[in-house]
Protein backbone atom coordinates (compact mmCIF):
# COMPACT_ATOMS: atom_id res chain seq x y z
CA UNK A 1 0.00 0.00 0.00
CA UNK A 2 1.71 3.15 -1.15
CA UNK A 3 1.01 6.45 -2.81
CA UNK A 4 2.07 10.05 -2.85
CA UNK A 5 0.81 11.66 0.34
CA UNK A 6 0.11 15.37 0.28
CA UNK A 7 -0.51 17.57 3.31
CA UNK A 8 -1.98 15.82 6.42
CA UNK A 9 -2.67 12.47 4.82
CA UNK A 10 -4.22 13.83 1.61
CA UNK A 11 -3.31 11.35 -1.10
CA UNK A 12 -2.59 12.47 -4.67
CA UNK A 13 -3.05 8.81 -5.63
CA UNK A 14 -6.69 8.78 -4.55
CA UNK A 15 -7.38 12.19 -6.10
CA UNK A 16 -5.85 10.87 -9.33
CA UNK A 17 -8.09 7.78 -9.14
CA UNK A 18 -11.19 9.97 -8.97
CA UNK A 19 -10.02 12.17 -11.86
CA UNK A 20 -9.41 9.01 -13.88
CA UNK A 21 -12.95 7.86 -13.05
CA UNK A 22 -14.48 11.05 -14.50
CA UNK A 23 -12.07 11.03 -17.44
CA UNK A 24 -13.15 7.50 -18.37
CA UNK A 25 -16.76 8.65 -18.13
CA UNK A 26 -16.23 11.68 -20.39
CA UNK A 27 -14.46 9.57 -23.00
CA UNK A 28 -17.16 6.91 -22.92
CA UNK A 29 -20.00 9.32 -23.67
CA UNK A 30 -20.07 11.67 -26.68
CA UNK A 31 -23.35 13.34 -25.52
CA UNK A 32 -21.51 14.44 -22.37
CA UNK A 33 -18.70 15.96 -24.45
CA UNK A 34 -21.17 17.60 -26.83
CA UNK A 35 -23.08 19.11 -23.93
CA UNK A 36 -19.87 20.77 -22.72
CA UNK A 37 -19.44 22.52 -26.07
CA UNK A 38 -23.01 23.19 -27.16
CA UNK A 39 -24.30 25.81 -24.73
CA UNK A 40 -21.14 28.00 -24.55
CA UNK A 41 -21.07 28.06 -28.36
CA UNK A 42 -24.71 29.15 -28.55
CA UNK A 43 -24.07 31.82 -25.91
CA UNK A 44 -21.11 33.39 -27.64
CA UNK A 45 -22.82 33.43 -31.05
CA UNK A 46 -26.02 35.04 -29.73
CA UNK A 47 -24.29 37.64 -27.58
CA UNK A 48 -21.60 38.28 -30.17
CA UNK A 49 -24.19 39.31 -32.76
CA UNK A 50 -26.00 41.41 -30.17
CA UNK A 51 -22.74 43.17 -29.34
CA UNK A 52 -22.10 43.80 -33.04
CA UNK A 53 -25.58 45.26 -33.49
CA UNK A 54 -25.38 47.48 -30.40
CA UNK A 55 -21.87 48.69 -31.30
CA UNK A 56 -23.11 49.75 -34.74
CA UNK A 57 -25.86 51.86 -33.19
CA UNK A 58 -24.44 53.27 -29.96
CA UNK A 59 -21.28 55.33 -29.53
CA UNK A 60 -20.64 54.11 -26.00
CA UNK A 61 -20.59 50.45 -26.98
CA UNK A 62 -18.53 51.18 -30.05
CA UNK A 63 -15.95 52.67 -27.67
CA UNK A 64 -16.27 49.86 -25.13
CA UNK A 65 -15.95 47.06 -27.63
CA UNK A 66 -16.12 43.60 -26.13
CA UNK A 67 -17.79 44.40 -22.80
CA UNK A 68 -20.84 42.27 -23.61
CA UNK A 69 -19.01 39.36 -25.16
CA UNK A 70 -16.30 39.55 -22.47
CA UNK A 71 -19.01 39.45 -19.81
CA UNK A 72 -20.60 36.42 -21.50
CA UNK A 73 -17.31 34.52 -21.48
CA UNK A 74 -16.50 35.44 -17.87
CA UNK A 75 -20.04 34.53 -16.78
CA UNK A 76 -19.62 31.19 -18.51
CA UNK A 77 -16.40 30.58 -16.59
CA UNK A 78 -18.32 31.18 -13.37
CA UNK A 79 -21.37 29.12 -14.35
CA UNK A 80 -19.55 26.28 -16.15
CA UNK A 81 -16.99 26.07 -13.35
CA UNK A 82 -19.77 25.38 -10.87
CA UNK A 83 -21.63 23.02 -13.22
CA UNK A 84 -18.40 21.13 -13.98
CA UNK A 85 -17.92 20.61 -10.26
CA UNK A 86 -21.53 19.74 -9.45
CA UNK A 87 -22.21 17.48 -12.44
CA UNK A 88 -19.21 15.32 -11.60
CA UNK A 89 -20.66 15.03 -8.11
CA UNK A 90 -24.13 14.25 -9.48
CA UNK A 91 -22.65 11.47 -11.63
CA UNK A 92 -21.94 9.62 -8.37
CA UNK A 93 -25.52 10.09 -7.22
CA UNK A 94 -26.95 8.99 -10.58
CA UNK A 95 -24.65 5.94 -10.62
CA UNK A 96 -25.51 5.09 -6.96
CA UNK A 97 -21.74 4.96 -6.40
CA UNK A 98 -21.52 7.35 -3.46
CA UNK A 99 -21.73 4.54 -0.86
CA UNK A 100 -18.77 2.81 -2.49
CA UNK A 101 -16.74 6.02 -2.31
CA UNK A 102 -17.75 6.89 1.24
CA UNK A 103 -16.76 3.40 2.38
CA UNK A 104 -13.39 3.61 0.63
CA UNK A 105 -10.32 5.37 2.08
CA UNK A 106 -11.19 8.44 -0.06
CA UNK A 107 -11.45 11.47 2.24
CA UNK A 108 -14.04 14.23 1.70
CA UNK A 109 -11.30 16.79 1.00
CA UNK A 110 -9.76 14.48 -1.63
CA UNK A 111 -13.17 14.00 -3.23
CA UNK A 112 -13.67 17.79 -3.38
CA UNK A 113 -10.16 18.37 -4.78
CA UNK A 114 -10.86 15.83 -7.54
CA UNK A 115 -14.14 17.62 -8.34
CA UNK A 116 -12.23 20.93 -8.54
CA UNK A 117 -9.76 19.49 -11.03
CA UNK A 118 -12.65 18.06 -13.06
CA UNK A 119 -14.38 21.43 -13.11
CA UNK A 120 -11.20 22.90 -14.68
CA UNK A 121 -11.03 20.11 -17.27
CA UNK A 122 -14.72 20.44 -18.19
CA UNK A 123 -14.36 24.21 -18.28
CA UNK A 124 -11.41 23.98 -20.65
CA UNK A 125 -13.37 21.71 -23.01
CA UNK A 126 -16.29 24.17 -23.09
CA UNK A 127 -14.71 27.61 -22.83
CA UNK A 128 -11.52 27.40 -24.93
CA UNK A 129 -13.49 26.73 -28.17
CA UNK A 130 -15.87 29.53 -27.07
CA UNK A 131 -13.01 32.05 -26.86
CA UNK A 132 -11.64 30.95 -30.25
CA UNK A 133 -15.10 31.39 -31.77
CA UNK A 134 -15.31 34.90 -30.30
CA UNK A 135 -11.94 35.70 -31.88
CA UNK A 136 -12.75 34.41 -35.36
CA UNK A 137 -16.38 35.53 -35.60
CA UNK A 138 -16.35 38.82 -33.68
CA UNK A 139 -12.63 39.75 -33.51
CA UNK A 140 -12.76 39.78 -29.71
CA UNK A 141 -9.46 38.47 -28.36
CA UNK A 142 -10.34 37.25 -24.89
CA UNK A 143 -6.67 36.46 -24.20
CA UNK A 144 -5.89 40.09 -25.10
CA UNK A 145 -7.09 40.93 -21.58
CA UNK A 146 -3.58 39.86 -20.63
CA UNK A 147 -2.42 39.18 -17.09
CA UNK A 148 -5.61 40.59 -15.47
CA UNK A 149 -7.37 37.63 -17.07
CA UNK A 150 -5.57 35.35 -14.58
CA UNK A 151 -6.97 37.39 -11.67
CA UNK A 152 -10.47 37.37 -13.19
CA UNK A 153 -10.30 33.64 -13.86
CA UNK A 154 -9.01 32.68 -10.41
CA UNK A 155 -11.63 34.74 -8.60
CA UNK A 156 -14.48 33.36 -10.72
CA UNK A 157 -13.35 29.76 -10.39
CA UNK A 158 -12.98 30.10 -6.60
CA UNK A 159 -16.57 31.39 -6.37
CA UNK A 160 -17.81 28.60 -8.64
CA UNK A 161 -16.15 26.00 -6.40
CA UNK A 162 -17.69 27.53 -3.27
CA UNK A 163 -21.16 27.34 -4.80
CA UNK A 164 -20.41 23.85 -6.17
CA UNK A 165 -19.26 22.55 -2.78
CA UNK A 166 -22.32 24.00 -1.04
CA UNK A 167 -24.90 22.62 -3.50
CA UNK A 168 -23.17 19.23 -3.54
CA UNK A 169 -23.59 19.16 0.23
CA UNK A 170 -27.28 19.96 -0.17
CA UNK A 171 -27.73 17.12 -2.68
CA UNK A 172 -25.80 14.77 -0.40
CA UNK A 173 -28.13 15.60 2.47
CA UNK A 174 -31.45 15.84 0.61
CA UNK A 175 -30.89 13.41 -2.26
CA UNK A 176 -31.62 13.93 -5.94
CA UNK A 177 -34.78 15.84 -5.02
CA UNK A 178 -32.44 18.82 -4.54
CA UNK A 179 -30.80 18.34 -7.95
CA UNK A 180 -32.50 21.38 -9.52
CA UNK A 181 -30.53 23.65 -7.16
CA UNK A 182 -27.39 22.62 -9.02
CA UNK A 183 -28.74 24.11 -12.25
CA UNK A 184 -30.42 27.21 -10.84
CA UNK A 185 -28.57 28.58 -7.82
CA UNK A 186 -25.94 30.45 -9.82
CA UNK A 187 -28.68 32.33 -11.72
CA UNK A 188 -29.81 33.83 -8.41
CA UNK A 189 -26.41 35.55 -8.30
CA UNK A 190 -26.59 36.83 -11.86
CA UNK A 191 -28.59 40.07 -11.35
CA UNK A 192 -26.67 40.90 -8.17
CA UNK A 193 -23.22 40.17 -9.62
CA UNK A 194 -23.85 42.87 -12.28
CA UNK A 195 -22.64 40.73 -15.15
CA UNK A 196 -23.85 43.01 -17.97
CA UNK A 197 -24.23 46.40 -16.24
CA UNK A 198 -22.31 48.44 -13.66
CA UNK A 199 -23.11 48.25 -9.95
CA UNK A 200 -24.23 51.89 -9.91
CA UNK A 201 -27.33 50.85 -11.92
CA UNK A 202 -28.65 49.02 -8.84
CA UNK A 203 -30.66 50.79 -6.12
CA UNK A 204 -28.31 52.10 -3.43
CA UNK A 205 -29.30 49.54 -0.79
CA UNK A 206 -28.87 46.65 -3.24
CA UNK A 207 -25.36 47.81 -4.12
CA UNK A 208 -24.23 46.81 -0.60
CA UNK A 209 -25.52 43.30 -1.23
CA UNK A 210 -23.86 43.21 -4.63
CA UNK A 211 -20.46 44.09 -3.17
CA UNK A 212 -20.58 41.01 -0.92
CA UNK A 213 -20.25 38.80 -4.03
CA UNK A 214 -16.76 38.25 -5.50
CA UNK A 215 -18.01 38.08 -9.15
CA UNK A 216 -19.22 41.71 -8.84
CA UNK A 217 -15.59 42.79 -8.38
CA UNK A 218 -14.54 40.77 -11.43
CA UNK A 219 -17.21 42.17 -13.77
CA UNK A 220 -16.55 45.72 -12.55
CA UNK A 221 -12.84 45.07 -13.04
CA UNK A 222 -13.42 43.82 -16.58
CA UNK A 223 -15.45 46.91 -17.50
CA UNK A 224 -12.80 49.15 -15.98
CA UNK A 225 -10.16 47.39 -18.07
CA UNK A 226 -12.09 47.43 -21.36
CA UNK A 227 -13.64 50.90 -21.08
CA UNK A 228 -11.03 52.90 -19.13
CA UNK A 229 -8.00 50.64 -19.78
CA UNK A 230 -7.35 50.54 -16.00
CA UNK A 231 -6.69 47.34 -14.09
CA UNK A 232 -8.17 47.66 -10.57
CA UNK A 233 -5.91 45.59 -8.28
CA UNK A 234 -7.96 46.71 -5.26
CA UNK A 235 -11.06 45.03 -6.69
CA UNK A 236 -9.22 41.76 -7.29
CA UNK A 237 -7.72 41.69 -3.79
CA UNK A 238 -11.15 42.33 -2.22
CA UNK A 239 -12.65 39.53 -4.33
CA UNK A 240 -9.86 37.17 -3.30
CA UNK A 241 -10.44 37.87 0.40
CA UNK A 242 -14.19 37.27 0.13
CA UNK A 243 -13.52 34.12 -1.89
CA UNK A 244 -11.23 32.77 0.84
CA UNK A 245 -14.03 33.22 3.38
CA UNK A 246 -16.60 31.67 1.01
CA UNK A 247 -14.43 28.62 0.30
CA UNK A 248 -13.86 27.95 3.99
CA UNK A 249 -17.56 28.45 4.75
CA UNK A 250 -18.66 26.15 1.92
CA UNK A 251 -16.26 23.42 3.03
CA UNK A 252 -17.55 23.69 6.61
CA UNK A 253 -21.13 23.55 5.28
CA UNK A 254 -20.29 20.47 3.18
CA UNK A 255 -18.89 18.64 6.22
CA UNK A 256 -21.91 19.63 8.31
CA UNK A 257 -24.31 18.42 5.58
CA UNK A 258 -22.31 15.18 5.21
CA UNK A 259 -22.64 14.57 8.94
CA UNK A 260 -26.33 15.37 8.77
CA UNK A 261 -26.68 12.88 5.87
CA UNK A 262 -24.97 10.26 8.05
CA UNK A 263 -27.34 10.99 10.92
CA UNK A 264 -30.41 10.74 8.67
CA UNK A 265 -29.19 7.69 6.74
CA UNK A 266 -29.30 9.59 3.40
CA UNK A 267 -26.04 8.03 2.18
CA UNK A 268 -27.71 4.62 1.96
CA UNK A 269 -30.32 5.79 -0.52
CA UNK A 270 -29.43 8.98 -2.30
CA UNK A 271 -32.69 8.81 -4.24
CA UNK A 272 -35.51 11.27 -4.38
CA UNK B 1 -32.43 -36.25 31.03
CA UNK B 2 -31.57 -36.49 27.33
CA UNK B 3 -33.46 -33.23 26.75
CA UNK B 4 -31.50 -31.58 29.59
CA UNK B 5 -28.21 -32.70 28.01
CA UNK B 6 -29.26 -31.26 24.66
CA UNK B 7 -30.22 -27.98 26.33
CA UNK B 8 -26.91 -27.84 28.17
CA UNK B 9 -24.93 -28.61 25.01
CA UNK B 10 -26.87 -25.97 23.13
CA UNK B 11 -26.26 -23.39 25.87
CA UNK B 12 -22.54 -24.20 25.99
CA UNK B 13 -22.32 -23.91 22.22
CA UNK B 14 -24.22 -20.62 22.46
CA UNK B 15 -21.84 -19.09 24.95
CA UNK B 16 -18.88 -20.09 22.78
CA UNK B 17 -20.40 -18.70 19.59
CA UNK B 18 -22.01 -15.59 21.04
CA UNK B 19 -19.07 -14.60 23.21
CA UNK B 20 -16.07 -15.63 21.15
CA UNK B 21 -12.57 -15.56 22.57
CA UNK B 22 -9.65 -13.84 20.85
CA UNK B 23 -9.32 -10.37 19.35
CA UNK B 24 -12.49 -8.81 18.01
CA UNK B 25 -12.91 -7.65 14.42
CA UNK B 26 -16.12 -5.83 15.33
CA UNK B 27 -17.33 -4.76 18.73
CA UNK B 28 -20.74 -3.16 19.01
CA UNK B 29 -22.11 -2.00 22.32
CA UNK B 30 -25.56 -0.66 23.18
CA UNK B 31 -26.11 0.54 19.63
CA UNK B 32 -29.28 2.56 19.04
CA UNK B 33 -30.51 4.24 15.87
CA UNK B 34 -33.69 6.28 15.90
CA UNK B 35 -35.15 7.75 12.69
CA UNK B 36 -37.73 10.32 13.79
CA UNK B 37 -40.04 8.08 15.87
CA UNK B 38 -38.81 4.71 14.58
CA UNK B 39 -36.21 2.76 16.56
CA UNK B 40 -34.48 0.99 13.65
CA UNK B 41 -31.81 -0.48 15.96
CA UNK B 42 -32.57 -0.81 19.64
CA UNK B 43 -29.81 -1.47 22.15
CA UNK B 44 -27.81 -3.99 20.13
CA UNK B 45 -24.50 -5.36 21.46
CA UNK B 46 -22.27 -8.05 20.01
CA UNK B 47 -18.64 -8.93 19.48
CA UNK B 48 -17.35 -10.69 16.38
CA UNK B 49 -14.11 -12.63 16.51
CA UNK B 50 -11.50 -12.22 13.83
CA UNK B 51 -11.57 -14.97 11.22
CA UNK B 52 -15.24 -15.85 11.76
CA UNK B 53 -18.25 -15.70 9.47
CA UNK B 54 -21.31 -14.25 11.18
CA UNK B 55 -24.79 -13.95 9.73
CA UNK B 56 -27.23 -11.20 10.59
CA UNK B 57 -30.68 -12.65 10.11
CA UNK B 58 -34.01 -10.93 10.22
CA UNK B 59 -37.04 -9.96 8.21
CA UNK B 60 -37.54 -6.70 6.37
CA UNK B 61 -37.08 -3.75 8.71
CA UNK B 62 -35.34 -5.86 11.36
CA UNK B 63 -32.37 -3.46 11.41
CA UNK B 64 -29.75 -5.52 9.55
CA UNK B 65 -28.80 -2.92 6.94
CA UNK B 66 -28.80 -0.07 9.47
CA UNK B 67 -26.56 -2.08 11.80
CA UNK B 68 -24.10 -2.83 8.98
CA UNK B 69 -24.23 0.82 7.82
CA UNK B 70 -23.35 1.97 11.35
CA UNK B 71 -20.44 -0.47 11.47
CA UNK B 72 -19.20 0.97 8.17
CA UNK B 73 -19.67 4.55 9.37
CA UNK B 74 -22.22 5.37 6.64
CA UNK B 75 -24.87 6.00 9.31
CA UNK B 76 -24.17 7.65 12.67
CA UNK B 77 -25.70 5.91 15.69
CA UNK B 78 -28.09 7.83 17.93
CA UNK B 79 -26.20 6.30 20.83
CA UNK B 80 -23.82 3.43 21.48
CA UNK B 81 -20.35 2.55 20.35
CA UNK B 82 -18.83 0.73 17.37
CA UNK B 83 -15.25 -0.47 17.17
CA UNK B 84 -13.82 -1.99 13.99
CA UNK B 85 -10.42 -3.74 13.94
CA UNK B 86 -9.64 -2.03 17.24
CA UNK B 87 -10.60 1.50 16.13
CA UNK B 88 -13.71 3.48 17.14
CA UNK B 89 -15.99 4.28 14.21
CA UNK B 90 -16.47 6.71 12.61
CA UNK B 91 -13.88 8.76 14.54
CA UNK B 92 -10.93 6.67 13.35
CA UNK B 93 -12.43 5.43 10.09
CA UNK B 94 -9.31 6.53 8.18
CA UNK B 95 -7.35 3.86 10.07
CA UNK B 96 -9.57 0.99 9.00
CA UNK B 97 -11.38 1.79 5.73
CA UNK B 98 -8.42 0.54 3.69
CA UNK B 99 -8.48 -2.78 5.58
CA UNK B 100 -12.15 -3.52 5.04
CA UNK B 101 -14.59 -3.57 2.13
CA UNK B 102 -18.25 -4.20 1.44
CA UNK B 103 -20.90 -5.19 -1.04
CA UNK B 104 -24.49 -4.05 -0.88
CA UNK B 105 -27.57 -3.95 -3.11
CA UNK B 106 -27.92 -0.28 -2.10
CA UNK B 107 -24.94 0.74 -4.20
CA UNK B 108 -23.85 0.17 -7.79
CA UNK B 109 -20.68 0.67 -9.71
CA UNK B 110 -20.55 3.25 -12.53
CA UNK B 111 -22.51 1.77 -15.43
CA UNK B 112 -20.68 3.35 -18.35
CA UNK B 113 -17.25 2.28 -17.14
CA UNK B 114 -15.96 -1.15 -18.09
CA UNK B 115 -15.32 -3.77 -15.43
CA UNK B 116 -11.57 -3.27 -15.83
CA UNK B 117 -11.89 0.53 -15.49
CA UNK B 118 -14.03 0.18 -12.37
CA UNK B 119 -11.61 -2.24 -10.75
CA UNK B 120 -8.68 0.01 -11.69
CA UNK B 121 -10.30 3.00 -10.00
CA UNK B 122 -11.23 1.15 -6.83
CA UNK B 123 -7.81 -0.51 -6.77
CA UNK B 124 -6.21 2.94 -6.88
CA UNK B 125 -8.54 4.28 -4.19
CA UNK B 126 -7.46 1.40 -1.97
CA UNK B 127 -3.80 1.90 -3.02
CA UNK B 128 -3.50 -1.73 -4.12
CA UNK B 129 0.04 -2.66 -5.08
CA UNK B 130 0.63 -4.51 -8.37
CA UNK B 131 -2.89 -3.58 -9.40
CA UNK B 132 -2.74 -5.05 -12.90
CA UNK B 133 -1.77 -8.45 -11.48
CA UNK B 134 -4.42 -8.18 -8.77
CA UNK B 135 -7.15 -7.47 -11.32
CA UNK B 136 -5.93 -10.35 -13.48
CA UNK B 137 -6.03 -12.66 -10.42
CA UNK B 138 -9.57 -11.58 -9.50
CA UNK B 139 -10.72 -11.88 -13.10
CA UNK B 140 -9.43 -15.43 -13.11
CA UNK B 141 -10.83 -16.36 -9.65
CA UNK B 142 -14.25 -14.83 -10.27
CA UNK B 143 -14.45 -15.74 -13.94
CA UNK B 144 -14.66 -12.14 -15.20
CA UNK B 145 -12.41 -12.42 -18.26
CA UNK B 146 -15.25 -12.94 -20.71
CA UNK B 147 -16.72 -9.50 -19.95
CA UNK B 148 -13.89 -7.55 -18.31
CA UNK B 149 -13.83 -4.91 -21.07
CA UNK B 150 -17.62 -4.56 -21.23
CA UNK B 151 -19.41 -1.61 -19.51
CA UNK B 152 -20.87 -2.53 -16.14
CA UNK B 153 -24.33 -1.47 -17.33
CA UNK B 154 -24.34 -4.16 -20.01
CA UNK B 155 -23.86 -7.07 -17.60
CA UNK B 156 -26.43 -9.53 -16.30
CA UNK B 157 -27.39 -9.50 -12.60
CA UNK B 158 -25.13 -12.48 -11.92
CA UNK B 159 -22.16 -10.91 -13.71
CA UNK B 160 -22.70 -7.62 -11.83
CA UNK B 161 -22.67 -9.48 -8.52
CA UNK B 162 -19.38 -11.11 -9.42
CA UNK B 163 -17.93 -7.71 -10.35
CA UNK B 164 -19.20 -6.22 -7.07
CA UNK B 165 -17.56 -9.10 -5.25
CA UNK B 166 -14.31 -8.46 -7.15
CA UNK B 167 -14.48 -4.81 -6.04
CA UNK B 168 -15.11 -5.94 -2.45
CA UNK B 169 -12.05 -8.19 -2.59
CA UNK B 170 -9.75 -5.84 -4.52
CA UNK B 171 -7.82 -4.77 -1.40
CA UNK B 172 -7.82 -8.27 0.16
CA UNK B 173 -9.80 -6.97 3.14
CA UNK B 174 -9.38 -8.30 6.64
CA UNK B 175 -13.05 -7.52 7.21
CA UNK B 176 -15.77 -8.01 4.63
CA UNK B 177 -19.31 -6.68 5.15
CA UNK B 178 -21.89 -8.15 2.83
CA UNK B 179 -25.51 -7.10 2.60
CA UNK B 180 -27.58 -9.71 0.74
CA UNK B 181 -24.58 -10.93 -1.30
CA UNK B 182 -26.60 -13.44 -3.32
CA UNK B 183 -29.90 -11.58 -3.68
CA UNK B 184 -31.41 -11.91 -7.19
CA UNK B 185 -28.94 -14.59 -8.23
CA UNK B 186 -29.84 -17.95 -9.69
CA UNK B 187 -29.07 -20.91 -7.37
CA UNK B 188 -25.98 -21.92 -9.34
CA UNK B 189 -24.36 -18.46 -9.24
CA UNK B 190 -25.38 -18.00 -5.59
CA UNK B 191 -23.76 -21.30 -4.69
CA UNK B 192 -20.67 -20.33 -6.60
CA UNK B 193 -20.44 -16.98 -4.72
CA UNK B 194 -20.80 -18.74 -1.34
CA UNK B 195 -18.06 -21.16 -2.25
CA UNK B 196 -15.78 -18.30 -3.20
CA UNK B 197 -16.44 -16.49 0.08
CA UNK B 198 -15.55 -19.60 2.04
CA UNK B 199 -12.34 -20.03 0.08
CA UNK B 200 -11.43 -16.38 0.63
CA UNK B 201 -12.06 -16.57 4.37
CA UNK B 202 -9.88 -19.66 4.70
CA UNK B 203 -7.07 -18.27 2.54
CA UNK B 204 -6.89 -14.87 4.26
CA UNK B 205 -8.25 -15.62 7.72
CA UNK B 206 -10.73 -12.84 6.98
CA UNK B 207 -13.74 -11.88 9.05
CA UNK B 208 -17.07 -11.80 7.25
CA UNK B 209 -20.31 -10.28 8.48
CA UNK B 210 -23.24 -10.86 6.18
CA UNK B 211 -26.86 -9.85 6.28
CA UNK B 212 -29.15 -12.23 4.46
CA UNK B 213 -32.67 -13.49 4.01
CA UNK B 214 -31.33 -16.72 2.61
CA UNK B 215 -31.40 -19.23 5.46
CA UNK B 216 -29.62 -21.94 3.51
CA UNK B 217 -26.80 -19.51 2.82
CA UNK B 218 -26.47 -18.56 6.48
CA UNK B 219 -26.66 -22.20 7.59
CA UNK B 220 -23.95 -23.20 5.16
CA UNK B 221 -21.56 -20.25 5.59
CA UNK B 222 -21.84 -18.98 9.13
CA UNK B 223 -20.18 -20.03 12.38
CA UNK B 224 -22.61 -17.83 14.20
CA UNK B 225 -26.02 -16.30 13.63
CA UNK B 226 -27.45 -13.15 15.16
CA UNK B 227 -31.21 -12.92 14.70
CA UNK B 228 -32.65 -9.41 14.73
CA UNK B 229 -36.29 -8.58 15.16
CA UNK B 230 -37.67 -5.04 15.28
CA UNK B 231 -34.16 -3.68 15.87
CA UNK B 232 -33.32 -5.96 18.81
CA UNK B 233 -31.29 -9.14 19.10
CA UNK B 234 -33.76 -12.00 19.33
CA UNK B 235 -31.16 -14.76 19.43
CA UNK B 236 -27.42 -15.18 19.05
CA UNK B 237 -25.72 -18.53 18.68
CA UNK B 238 -24.19 -21.04 16.28
CA UNK B 239 -26.67 -22.26 13.62
CA UNK B 240 -26.77 -25.70 15.31
CA UNK B 241 -27.30 -24.17 18.74
CA UNK B 242 -30.21 -22.04 17.53
CA UNK B 243 -31.86 -24.93 15.68
CA UNK B 244 -31.50 -27.16 18.77
CA UNK B 245 -33.03 -24.53 21.01
CA UNK B 246 -36.02 -24.06 18.75
CA UNK B 247 -36.13 -27.81 18.16
CA UNK B 248 -36.12 -27.21 14.41
CA UNK B 249 -34.24 -28.94 11.60
CA UNK B 250 -33.53 -25.85 9.53
CA UNK B 251 -32.87 -22.14 10.11
CA UNK B 252 -35.77 -21.43 7.77
CA UNK B 253 -38.13 -22.98 10.31
CA UNK B 254 -36.46 -21.03 13.11
CA UNK B 255 -36.84 -17.84 11.10
CA UNK B 256 -40.55 -18.47 10.67
CA UNK B 257 -40.90 -19.17 14.40
CA UNK B 258 -39.17 -15.88 15.21
CA UNK B 259 -41.09 -13.91 12.59
CA UNK B 260 -44.42 -15.28 13.79
CA UNK B 261 -43.60 -14.90 17.46
CA UNK B 262 -43.53 -18.62 18.33
CA UNK B 263 -41.59 -19.32 21.52
CA UNK B 264 -38.36 -21.30 21.42
CA UNK B 265 -38.11 -24.63 23.23
CA UNK B 266 -35.45 -23.52 25.72
CA UNK B 267 -34.58 -20.05 26.91
CA UNK B 268 -30.94 -19.10 26.38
Amino acid sequence: MSGLVLHRGISAHRIGAMILRYWYLLLSSWPRLLELLYWPTMQVITWGFLQTYVAQNANFFARAGGTLIGAVILWDILFRGQLGFSISFLEEMWARNLGNLMMSPLKPIEFLLALMVMSLIRLAVGVIPMTLLALFLFHFNFYGLGLPLIAFFCNLIFTSWSVGIFVSGLVLRHGLGAESIVWTLMFALMPLACVYYPVKVLPHWLQHVSWTLPPTYVFEGMRSLLIDQVFRTDLMVSALLINAVLLLASFAAFLALLNSARRHGSLLGGGE
Amino acid sequence: MAQNDTDQDANLARSAAADPAGPAAIEVSRLVKVYKKTRAVDDVSFRIARGSITGLLGGNGAGKTTTIAMIMGLVLPTSGHVEVLGHPMPQQSAEVLGRMNFESPYVDMPMRLTVRQNLTIFGRLYAVENLTERIARLACDLDLNEFIDRPNGKLSAGQKTRVALAKALINQPELLLLDEPTASLDPDTADWVREHLQTYRKAHDATILLASHNMLEVERLCDRVIILKRGRIEDDDSPDGIMARYNRATLEEVFLDVARGRVRETEP
